[in-house]
């Protein structure tokens, strides 16, 4: 579908899909990649997989709440699917009004419903999470014992919990005044189409850091296990990930710079949006003194969460421009735009998931994934990516707006290369479900910990257990504890035999 | 003999400083500044990128010398060095980094202001709802509320810089927006057009309203960009400085077409801009003032053009926005 667009974009006149059908795949396309693949892929899966293991526990709190959040993401899938044979919504994923509810009634319904059921779903897997890591630790396991991924989904839950409502309510307020009649946000009933930009952006913005958190969290872990080398500053690492969520909160204005916002307003939300730069500065140094002067293991996962690191910080330091209200009034709704969340959510996020899918394949899968294909992976995707998505910060400032089908023709060289790279990124998933598929039937076996890592999940066996521990696991180490059993480890012993000798002390 | 590792790490610094702050000055990636305000955008631009292509080549080049320097020689099964942390350099990359963003807000306020961000008349936001006048007609339009009739009325946008707030500007033009074009008219004359001619030097005051969903107005070359908001008036003040013509773009997704939405400003001398208006008038009053609406330079915006026409963009529906027009 991106790649779709992309093509359409090869050249400066609409021709592939054409004005009506751009609009429509535009919306699904934001919609699929935010709700039914970051998110649910993100925080739901690997945080429900990784959870109960990372902290010991059998299953989650709640179980049965949880089978339904995870039932809530097939329908509503369906449903957003479905209105590509009814009819798309053409409003883009934000729906502004009265663009929204002027344009196709059964398209936007359509939209309005999938999301309200994907947006509950998050909302009670975030209460699952939440109350999972507060209470069902094993003893011993203080919250400075935790892997910083359970930090990061203490920071994300948090937001889903207080956001996530706010979004439901101004699309129910949008869905009655698309087929009811009132007036919320029409002005020619007496509204205000900015009250709906207000509500939407306090949970939307919140969501961009709902979608990188549980990423920082997984890279946090996954680094310091492939350069042997405890993470560098632990406890900075994990307080950043609830300054970002509390400062996330109060930031939802920067995207409303060019709308109908006073002065002083456009001036408090320009430095609370600059202060998110502090905390998320706090991860990247940390990140690269983390691997600095460690003993890389150079395979998949870490390619992948070290690529992670190098495409996030582009984001970042675009977002911090971003921030500034004159250069914001300048590139708003432009390709910039464009280049700065796509460098944040797939530079970001998706690296990030792949990383992790990497990271803990052996431990879901209980075999190994072939290396040199994950390695092709990471190449055509690294490359592909800045192909892609680089240039466009340029297509931005020059005067190229988003969610346009059709542009002024100086700019077509550069958006030929685009397209280029977006076949490289298409292209780049061919090898990995290749890998992936291939390797759960016919990979080596992985063992219980192929990594050597000193996290809970993995003194379970390859794919865990029922209940997730055969017996009860041991908190015999802090999550990042390299390089202190230096000589154990030249005694040729494994970890699992330290484990053993650990447990029979005890 | 080995050089020490302080002199190393200087010299990366220098020439990363030094590589910064040329392209940070030099990357060419801004269009021609046509406004008394994009040159201070670009200014700020500018300081942004020399900061950025500082910290991008610190994090990266640390980031490719730790893969090749630290990578795991062939055989070493051990760990790496059990560093926890380091106090004093993270409290070294918390506080420079609050140091650049307080820098960067106090720039960007300043920036702001001296553009007019915060010109009282402007950047209040006392709105006042207006109420659709005839729901029924093909493009419905708006009534103007009482804050019309109100000498203090408060619209958000850019206003007046500091220098000339309270003046009056030179030049006002109402700016209505609606699927898919953008029509300007010039309420002192009566002048209705499909482009926007400014005088070069003078200060323009735009009243951007929009008729049926948002829009947004924008022209690179002024680095200025504001929505067009159905049911309230904002404000875009500006004083452009370099003739030529330049697109003005619709930056907000406003249905099918949104992409065609385009059209073209043309600055020019103040004695050309009054002969345009002279002309206009002249035509206005043989009652062809439809001819503004398809622009002389076919061959450039002939997509406009004939977009206005696919959409109903006619006599029609232009004699309706005069008539809406005549209550303010």
């Amino acid at each position: 579908m991106a790649t779709g667009m992309r093509a359409e974009l090869a050249t400066p006149n609409p021709d592939f899909l054409g004005f009506e059908n751009y609009n429509g795949v535009l919306t699904l396309h934001g919609t699929i990649m935010i709700f039914l693949w970051i998110v649910p892929a993100g925080t739901g899966a690997f945080a429900n997989y990784l959870i109960p293991l990372m902290i010991g526990a059998k299953d989650m709190a709640f179980p049965r709440l949880n089978a339904i959040a995870f039932w809530m993401v097939p329908p509503g899938g369906i449903l957003l699917l479905s209105s590509l044979i009814t009819e798309t919504p053409g409003a883009g994923w934000t729906s502004y009004p009265p663009l929204s509810t002027s344009s196709g009634q059964v398209g936007q319904m359509t939209w309005i419903l999938s999301v309200l059921i994907l947006g509950t779903s998050s909302i009670l897997g975030a209460l699952n999470f939440l109350t999972t890591l507060l209470t069902m630790r094993i003893k011993d396991m203080t919250f400075y014992d935790m892997p910083l991924f359970c930090w990061a989904m203490l920071a994300t839950s948090a937001l889903v919990l207080i956001s996530t409502p706010v979004l439901a309510g101004a699309l129910i307020l949008l869905s009655f005044d698309l087929i009811a009649g009132t007036a919320f946000f029409n002005p020619t009933g007496g509204g205000d189409p900015i009250v709906y930009q207000h509500l939407f952006w306090f949970y939307s913005h919140p969501a961009v850091y709902i979608m990188i958190l549980p990423m920082f969290g997984m890279i946090s872990d996954i680094l310091p296990v492939h350069a042997r080398k405890p993470i560098f500053g632990y406890t900075a690492i994990a307080y950043s990930s609830l300054a970002i969520s509390f400062l996330g909160l109060i930031v939802w204005a920067h995207h409303m710079f060019t709308s109908g916002t006073p002065g002083w307003l456009r001036m408090f939300f320009m430095i609370a949006t600059m202060a998110i730069a502090v905390p998320t500065g706090i991860k990247v140094f940390s990140w690269v003194a983390t691997i600095w002067r460690g003993k890389l293991r150079l395979n998949t996962p870490m390619l992948f969460a070290i690529g992670f690191v190098a495409l996030f910080l582009i984001g970042g330091l675009s977002g911090v421009m971003l921030a500034s209200v004159p250069f914001d009034i300048h590139v708003h709704d432009t390709y910039f735009i464009v280049a700065h969340f796509h460098y944040v959510l797939f530079g970001g996020s998706v690296t990030g998931i792949y990383a992790g899918i990497y990271h803990w394949y052996p431990k879901m899968t209980g075999r190994m994934f072939n290396e040199t294909w994950g390695k092709v992976h990471f190449f055509l995707h690294f490359v592909g990516f800045n192909l892609c998505f680089f240039p466009m910060h340029v297509l931005g400032l020059q005067g190229m707006p988003r969610r346009v089908v059709q542009y002024d023709p100086q700019f077509a060289t550069v958006n030929m290369v685009c397209t280029v790279g977006s076949i490289i990124l298409a292209f780049s998933t061919i090898p990995f479900i290749i890998n992936a598929v291939w390797s759960w039937s016919k990979g080596p076996k992985a063992g219980a910990n192929p990594w050597r890592a000193l996290t809970l999940e993995w003194q379970t066996t390859s794919p865990p257990a029922i209940e997730n521990f055969d017996e009860e696991p041991v908190l015999w180490s802090g999550p990042y504890e390299y390089g202190i059993d230096l000589e154990l480890i030249e005694d040729d012993r494994s970890v699992d035999e330290l484990l053993e000798e650990v447990k029979a002390e005890m | 003999m080995k050089i020490p590792t302080a002199i190393i790490t200087m010299l990366f610094g220098v020439v990363i400083t030094l590589a910064s702050l040329w392209y940070g000055q030099n990357n060419g990636w801004m269009p021609i500044a046509a406004s008394q305000e994009a040159p201070l955008v670009d200014g700020l631009f500018n300081t942004m990128m020399t900061i950025a292509t500082g910290l991008f080549l610190l994090v990266e080049g640390a980031i490719v010398i730790a893969i090749f320097r630290f990578r795991q020689q062939p055989g070493d099964n051990t760990d790496g060095p059990a560093i926890e942390g380091n106090l004093p350099l993270e409290i070294l990359w918390t506080g420079i980094p609050v140091v650049i963003v307080v820098g960067l807000s106090i720039y960007s306020f300043e920036v702001y202001n001296t553009m007019g961000g915060l010109d009282p008349m402007a950047s209040g936001d006392r709105q006042v709802v207006q109420v659709a006048a005839n729901p029924d007609a093909q493009i419905s339009g708006l009534i103007p509320g009482d804050s019309q009739a109100r000498p203090d009325r408060v619209a958000v946008g850019v206003g007046a810089s500091p220098q000339t707030q309270g003046q009056p500007a030179d030049v006002e033009v109402d700016v209505l927006g609606l699927q898919f074009a953008w029509i300007f008219t010039y309420p002192q004359s009566g002048v209705v057009s499909g482009e926007l001619h400014v005088p070069a030097d003078r200060e323009v005051k735009l009243n951007i309203k929009a008729q049926d969903v948002l829009h947004a107005f924008w022209v690179p070359q002024f680095r200025l960009k504001q929505d067009a908001i159905p049911g309230r008036t904002v404000e875009l003040r500006f004083k452009p400085q370099i003739p030529g013509t330049y697109p003005i773009v619709c930056a907000e997704l406003c249905g099918s077409y949104h992409g065609a939405m385009r059209s073209q400003t043309i600055v020019e001398a103040p004695e050309d801009f009054d002969a345009w208006l002279q002309s206009q008038i002249a035509m206005t009053e043989a009652g062809e003032n439809t001819v503004a609406m398809v622009p002389e330079t076919l061959s450039k915006t002939d997509r406009l053009a004939l977009r206005t026409a696919d959409l109903g963009v006619d006599d029609r529906t232009l004699a309706q926005l005069h008539h809406t027009g005549h209550h303010h």
